[in-house]
Formats: C-alpha cells, structure tokens, sequence
C-alpha cells in the first residue's frame, strides 16, 4: 500500500494533547509525503490522533508522542498503537454531519468541494426561495441550539418579510459549559456551516450574514476567516444577481448572549439583556430588521438536506426529532469525545455504548448544561428526542451530555450549576437575579452540612417561581438542575441535611481525609507534597488543618489515601472538628 | 492616547462596533484603562457611563492590567466534576493570588473561565491561550516552573 498523506488532528483538542509538537517533528522528520492539518473526528480521548492515508483506506493510530518509534510504527502501518475501532461505538454512530470532520484539511475549499461540498448550495440556486423553505420544512430538522424550534418555519416567517436588510445569524456562542459540538464543527468544516447560511440565505432572502462566535474559540474564528476568503475568491457568495457578505462577531463571555434578543443586543454593541417577545427578532432584530437565529449544528444540517432530500433526511430519528443529534460526551466515561448518534437511541447506549462507561459505574447523566437536567441511570432507557427529554425533566439542549460517576455528589453537582446561572445572570428580571442567589446559598448551606429541611422545601417552592418570574431562558430554565435533582436524588439531598453527611465523600465541609496505614509503603511523597503540613512524619492526617485539596490523594503512589467520613478521621490538638 | 486613537481610527463609528472596539484596545495593552475608555466614547459619541456599562456586562473585558502570563483555569462542567476547584486552589496557592489578581511580579493572572470546551482533557488550564489538559497537581507546578523558567512549555 502507498501513503498518500499523513492527517494530523490539530482541531482545539488536538492541539491540547500536544498536536502541534507532533507536527512540528513529523514535518521534520517525513518529507516525501503531505502532511496536513485536519479537525475533530471525535475520538478525543485518543488524541493526538493522527491519520495514516493510503491507496487501501485509511489506518488511525491514537495517542501518538512525537517519538521515532511512533512515527515508524505508523509509516510501516504496524497494528501496534491503532485506535481500535470498537463495535459498540460504530453500532450506535451515524456520522452525517460530522462525515468530513478530521477526514479533510480544515483550511481547504477545494477538499470540502471535492466531497461534494457545495453541491447543496448549487442545487438551492436553481430552486425557488419558497421550494428550499418547503424542502427544510418537510425534513423535520429542529434547531439544534437546544430550542428546537422548526427551521423551515422560522425560515419562513423571515421569507414573508418584506425589508431592505433581512439578517441570518448563526448562534456560534456555544455557551453551555460541556459543551463543544459546535467549536468542533466549525474549525473542522467550516464550509459546511457557511454554505448552510448562503443556502439560508437564498431561502429567506437574507442580505446580512452574521456569525456570532464566542471569543473562547481563536481556531474556529481563524478557519471560519480562512473559509470566507475562500468563499468570496470563488465569488460562491453570489446568490444570483445579488453578493452577499460574511461579517463575523466575536462574543465577549457573556452565557446570556445565546438567548436570541441578548445576542442581538450584543451585535448592536450594547449590554446583552434579553428583551420582551413580541416582537420577535423575525418581526423586528438587529436594528430594528427582520432577522433570524440559527445555531451552527442546524445550518451544518442544511446542505445535507438539500444533497441527500427531506424524505432521507426525515428516515432517520423519531416521529417529532429527525436527523442525528451531534453531542459532546465527557465526565465520567472512558472515551469521552463527540459522538454523533440518530435521534431515538437510548440515552444509555451514548452513555454505555459510545462512552464505553461501565454499567453500575454511573449515577446520572446531566444533558443540556445549565438549563438542563439530570437523568438518573435508571432511567437510560429512556430515548433521546427533544420531546421524551423534556418529559423527564432535562432537555436537549445544544447536546452536552456530563456522565456523573457514583462518586460525585448530586448536591453539589446541583449547587455548581446554579452558581453558574447566579453568577450569569445578566441582572434583569428580579427572580432571576435574586432567586438564583438566594437558592444558591441555600444550596451552600445544604453542601456544608448546615442545611435542614426547611432549605430544601425553600429550594422547591422558589425553583418554580424563578421559571415563572424570568423573561429570557436563562431564568427559565435556571432552577431546572436543582428541580432535577431534587425529583431524582431527594435521599441525597435528606442525606446532607438530615444526617449531615455527603454520601459521595464529595462535599469537603462533609469529609474527613484519612490514610490507610496498613497499606502504606511510607514513602513520604504525601508529606512533602502537603502545602499546609496535615500529614505528620508518621504519616497521619490532621484534620484540623487539612484543606481537602485532594492533594495527597492525588500523588499516593500505593493509593493508600482517601476521603472518609466526617469525624471519622483523625482530628489533632490544635482543633476540634470545626 | 495617540496610539489609541490609532488603534480606533480604523475601526467604524457604527456602535455596533464598539464591542469590536474594545476587544481590539483589550488585545493591544491588555485590558480597559480609564484612558481607553473616554477614548472609545469619544471615537462613538456616547458617554463614557455607556461604555463602562458595556465594559462591565462582559467577562471578557478586564479593568486590571493582567500579568505576563494570563493563566485560565476552565470550570465547565466537566472540568468542575474532574476537580477545577483544586485546581484553582492549587494554583492560588503557588501563585499566592486569588481568582481575578495578578500577582506582585507581574508576571502571572488568575482567573476562572466559564469553558474551554477541551471537555474530553478535563481538567484543564490555558496559559496565553495555550491549553494544558488532564492536569494533576504536578503535572500543574512543572507547568508553572516552566512559564517561571521564562518561556512557553
């Protein structure tokens, strides 16, 4: 078999795992053959990965170290170091928006073209406005930022308007903590998200294309730059007789801004509150001019349901969610990473499955981040949709998807989330801004073991009235992690107020810090590494002066240290148990 | 001043651009001084109150001069699960300064980011934008020692 190039993974996660030394060896190192920079192909957790391209398909190899042996063994297509494609995984996959993501140089139009990449958007140019708006419709896709409002509907309430300047948004501030489909998609095929707003474009009669990306993704702002350019030397943002322009945003850390009105406070340089709706942003948007929102997973969809037609596209998923789903898999599983999965599979084949978490291993899933909720792991037959999610107390979301281990506390999982919200809240509406301060600490009272039963009753009377009391999504959906939790995990949360204990040993007001002496090699590392000197030469634990920096823990060679019950662990002269 | 109003002249008087503005002062000395402030007012005709309110709404924009080394130490969610609380501990402790602070020398800044969205390596850190993932306490000081050192890891 000839090599024909050498594909290296250098999307964010990539680069995190050392891509760009591994680059620089590799080009040092090969100099007969191409070696170019690729995206994501969503096996994160075996980057860097790099892609071995010859005339008899390709041959992957995981975690490669800019060594000499890995090189060989990879130039000789040794078995030694290949990612092992596991059944499990594929069984469940169905790549289709993420086909060319890691498979194509990132900064290339002319790959993304000889896939077949805007084929869709030539297809939309010999079709009238109207029949491309009836052909999203028909697909069934949903917006894929987490609303799931129909996007052929949407498009066409912006079709109907009549206006000087119409503006398609693309929502690339990717705000959900967990949450990366979106960043992967655009520095790996920028393309094809553009060509989804030129084809959105042609449909609605847009004449402002903006792209709102978060400040947080400097690789995906640069290819996105690199794509326009490509975009507009080929004259492919010519829509018939008219040219439209790309103008890219970079957001500035605000999560609010994902809510539609915020963002097109933001656009217009102002502070990004969400305002009331009616209007709504196809009524009047940025700058008073009929405008739409879509999210990047949803125009990424678009060319696919041009190319491959509504009725194909709608085979696929459930009777209310069509297509596949792209979500971002992390926590506590062995192959975190992105997967992309057709609408209905089991919550727990992503979780089991893709994941490759083991069963029994994993307490709850958290879907839709901040605004979503926690799913227990009895409930992973449950399907994903929008509509079954949303029965069960999560939602879709923009799809991150957090595998909670056994050994994470639900109080505290509760509690982080809401401090997120709290701390985002843009200051608007009271119950948003108040309410989510006031159960927050209530929730610190409960995570410090101070809280009672009063607290949690607290939290579930308040919880329902900031849904009510909040203007844009983010109050609205705020409390939904405490509601979650508390429907699901109540006896965690009894736990923490009725017998003071955090059963996960994770809340550190709860737990003491405790070696295992009979298994101790005392070979001292945990005393020298304690910055506050808890741990005495005889190698016992203050608990008086433990931080709970999980320290010591950390570096244990014999892992002989762990948490232990509060009072249970050994508490010197200079303290009583505080 | 001259450098800024400089930096402003290319930049369109559209307020819609003042966000671009401010990130572009932001990129070039580090954070929003006074100064740049009644700069960017007067470059857009608002008053200054406006874009202090803007300035103030946005994580992004700093009022503090930050160090050499900007380290951000990602707490999304899973980073929060995998320990970004240590880590911020951690690093507070070597460093001696808290969330937000620059320390004494100038040389390294502290603050916590919402998500890098390197899930997969969590947790994680960025010093200058450079990421570090699947980080342990001493995986976390080498780093340090390394930037100390006087050059990226």
């Amino acid at each position: 078999m000839k090599i024909t190039r050498i594909k290296v993974g250098a999307g964010s996660c990539g680069i995190a795992a050392g891509a760009t030394e591994l680059l620089t060896f590799i080009r040092k190192e090969v100099k007969d053959i191409p070696i170019v920079e690729v995206g994501c192909v969503g096996h994160c957790y075996a980057e860097p990965l790099v892609e071995i391209e010859t005339d008899g398909g390709p041959f992957f190899y995981e975690r490669v170290q800019p060594k000499k042996e890995h090189l060989d063994r990879m130039l000789a297509l040794k078995e030694e170091g290949r990612l092992v494609e596991r059944k499990q995984r594929s069984g469940r996959e169905m790549i289709k928006v993420l086909a060319l993501a890691g498979r194509i140089d990132m900064t290339s139009i002319d790959e993304y073209i000889a896939h077949g990449g805007y084929t869709a958007l030539k297809k939309a140019l010999e079709m009238k406005p109207a029949d491309i708006v009836a052909e999203v419709k028909a697909s069934g896709l949903r917006g894929r930022g987490g609303g799931g409002f129909p996007t052929g509907t949407k498009w066409g309430f912006l079709a109907a308007k009549e206006a000087k300047e119409k503006v398609l948004i693309c929502n690339a501030d990717e705000g959900d903590p967990g949450a990366f489909m979106d960043r992967s998609l655009m520095e790996s095929v920028p393309h094809q998200v553009l060509e989804g707003m030129l084809i959105g474009a042609l449909a609605t009669g847009a004449t402002q294309l903006t792209i709102y990306c978060r400040a947080e993704y400097p690789l995906a702002i640069r290819n996105l730059k690199i794509a326009i350019d490509q975009i507009y030397e080929r004259g492919l943002n010519k829509l018939g007789t008219r040219t439209v322009e790309f103008r890219l945003k970079e957001g500035a850390g605000a999560f609010v801004c994902g809510e539609e009105t915020a963002m097109i406070h933001s656009l217009e340089g102002k502070r990004g509150t969400p305002r009331f709706r009616p209007p709504y942003p196809t009524d009047s948007g940025y700058k008073g001019y009929p405008t739409a929102i879509n999210n990047v997973e949803t125009f990424g969809n678009v060319p696919l349901i041009l190319k491959e037609g509504a009725a194909a596209f709608a085979s696929v998923g459930t009777q209310g969610s069509k297509g596949t789903k792209l979500f971002a898999l992390a926590g506590d599983v062995k192959y975190p990473g992105l997967a992309e999965v057709p609408m209905g599979v089991t919550i727990g084949d992503i979780v089991y499955e893709v994941g490759g978490a083991e069963r029994g291993s994993v307490k709850a899933v958290q879907i839709g981040g901040p605004s979503g909720g926690c799913i227990p792991a009895d409930k992973f037959d449950a399907v994903v949709d929008y509509d079954s999610l949303k029965s069960l107390g999560a939602i879709m979301g923009s799809g991150g998807l957090i595998v909670i281990g056994q050994n994470r506390c639900m109080v505290e999982t509760a509690r982080y989330f809401l401090e997120f919200t709290a701390r985002e809240s843009c200051g608007k509406c009271t119950f948003c801004r108040i309410g989510t301060k006031r159960m927050l600490e209530r929730l610190e009272k409960i995570t410090h073991g101070k809280g009672n039963a009063d607290d949690v009753a607290f939290l579930a009377d308040l919880g329902p009235k900031v849904i009510k009391g909040s203007l844009c999504g983010l109050g609205q959906t705020a409390p939904n992690p405490v509601i979650s939790t508390l429907r699901y995990f109540k006896h965690e949360y009894d736990a923490h107020t009725v017998h003071h204990k955090c059963p996960a040993l994770q809340c550190n007001q709860l737990s003491d810090v405790a070696i295992h002496i009979d298994k101790c090699i005392k070979c001292g590392i945990c005393v020298k590494t304690c910055a506050v000197k808890a741990i005495s030469p005889e190698f016992v634990v203050d608990n008086a002066i433990c931080t709970r920096c999980n320290s010591c823990i950390e570096v244990c060679p014999k892992k002989t240290i762990s948490r232990v019950e509060k009072g249970t662990g050994h508490y010197g002269k200079s303290g009583g148990k505080s | 001043m001259s450098h800024l109003s400089e930096l402003l002249r290319k930049i369109d008087t559209d307020r819609s651009n003042l966000i671009k503005a401010l990130q572009a002062v932001q990129t070039d000395e580090g954070y929003i001084s006074n100064a740049a402030i009644e700069a960017i007012a007067h470059h857009f005709t608002i008053a200054t109150v406006e874009v202090e309110g803007v300035v103030s709404f946005y994580a992004q924009f700093k009022r503090v001069k930050p160090g050499k080394y900007k380290i951000s130490v990602c707490d999304g969610t899973a980073c929060h699960i995998k320990g970004a609380s240590l880590v911020t501990g951690w690093l507070s402790e070597d460093l001696g300064i808290k969330d937000g602070q620059t320390d004494k020398e100038g040389l390294f800044s502290l603050e916590t980011v919402a998500c890098l969205g390197c899930c997969s390596l969590a947790p994680v850190i960025s010093v200058n934008g450079k990421v570090f993932g699947n980080l342990d306490r001493k995986g976390l000081l080498k780093i340090l020692k390394d930037y100390r050192k006087g050059g990226a890891a």
